[in-house]
């Protein structure tokens, strides 16, 4: 298989997010900042290139009839790792991104992988599928992030460009919906007519 | 006059999908239509309340004594998958009707994060006792209901609308539940 093409598969062809529409909750809830929006994604992407690298590794070992609940373990191993480094080196991050740090463990993005990719391929396609996929959910969440902090606070990345007000609604529940759905929209549209 | 406060709290103010995005997936996934969502929260209904219960019956007697909560999202995650199955094998048995109205929903039950999600929230409150994680997960999976019936109801009409070509399909489903969400921010400040 040609490895670049399956790396870059996961930006727009085969985008987590815009495309699959997998791991939706993480993506609407922690995104009212591009900072928070680039956290998550990293945090998801460590899982999802650890979790691809271990499981086929040792597809071989798992019996079929217990894969899931073993693919299931491997990743929440992933994630309480991924919980104890932000707890103690970004504690800031760990608060602002709570309960959706465990959360990781149910995004359907990491399981969807290990039992759609990662079960059925080499180690080297299983690793640069998960950096890709990875990549491609960082990047559609931090993109949410900053024009969701743009819109509503008027900055990106903590730098002030509107001084005064901007419109607050869309850093809180309701323009992360909305949002999400315009973005969807625009690449629906840029897709057709390329 | 404390478990109402929850109860609407739980509800409206802070409801589950509108608010706090848990369980996106079955929101947007299962929302066609109105029977179906009808099916998937009462299997909601069902997993979340006892998950609750044996989630927080084991953070309190086995996590915290012992002193590993670090393993909570590990162990959390088995229950409430094994849970899940053990739910699907004893309804089979025991409410073959009940199992055919919710039998497809359950296994898709495992990876809503609603359902890991509350029981998170439950354990993380310190001064909520085994009877108020009951009602505050009562409460949240009817919260989930009521959104999961607008939207399909909504969808239902949105069907048969106009809409531009690219935004058809997921982007309105989208910014319908933008607006349905900035309908329940109308709901905060009341308790």
């Amino acid at each position: 298989m040609n490895q670049w093409k399956n790396f870059s598969k996961g930006f727009i062809k085969d985008n987590p997010v815009f495309v699959l529409l997998l791991g939706l909750c993480p993506t609407l809830a922690v995104t009212s900042s591009a900072i928070n929006g680039l956290g998550m994604g990293l945090a998801t992407m460590f899982v999802l290139v650890c979790s691809n690298m271990v499981v086929s590794l040792i597809k071989n070992l798992i019996p079929d009839k217990v894969r899931i609940p073993s693919f299931i373990v491997i990743i929440a191993s992933f994630v309480t790792i991924v919980e104890l480094i932000m707890e103690g080196f970004a504690p800031a991050l760990f608060e602002a991104l709570g309960i959706f740090i465990p959360l990781i463990v149910v995004n359907c993005i990491v399981l969807g992988r290990a039992e759609g990719f990662a079960s059925k391929q080499s180690f080297i396609s299983s690793l640069i599928d998960g950096l890709g996929m990875g990549l491609g959910f960082a990047f559609a969440l931090t993109l949410l992030g900053a024009v969701r902090e743009a819109l509503g606070n008027g900055s990106i990345f903590g730098y002030k460009f509107i001084e005064g007000d901007a419109i607050l609604v869309f850093i809180l529940s309701p323009g992360a919906f909305i949002v999400l759905g315009y973005l969807i929209a625009l690449l629906n549209r840029f897709r057709k007519t390329t | 006059m404390e478990y109402l406060i929850i109860i609407i709290s739980a509800i409206f103010v802070s409801n589950i999908v509108l608010a706090q995005f848990l369980g996106i997936c079955p929101f947007l996934g299962v929302s066609g239509k109105v029977s179906t969502s009808v099916g998937m929260s009462g299997a909601v209904l069902f997993v979340m309340t006892i998950a609750t219960i044996i989630t927080w019956l084991v953070y309190q007697y086995v996590l915290l004594p012992f002193g590993i909560t670090f393993l909570q999202t590990i162990s959390f995650i088995l229950i409430i998958a094994s849970l899940v199955q053990m739910v699907e094998i004893i309804l089979k048995k025991v409410s073959p009707p009940l199992y055919q109205a919710l039998g497809i929903y359950l296994p898709l039950i495992t990876t809503n994060c609603a359902i890991m999600g509350v029981a998170l929230l439950t354990v993380a409150k310190p001064d909520f006792d085994l009877l108020k994680g009951v009602v505050f997960a009562v409460a949240s999976a009817l919260g989930f209901g009521l959104a999961m019936l607008l939207f399909a109801g909504i969808r239902e009409h949105l069907d048969l609308m106009d809409v531009p070509k690219g935004m058809r399909g997921v982007p309105i489903a989208l910014v319908t539940a933008g607006i349905l969400a900035l309908a329940f921010m109308g709901f905060t400040g009341l308790v």
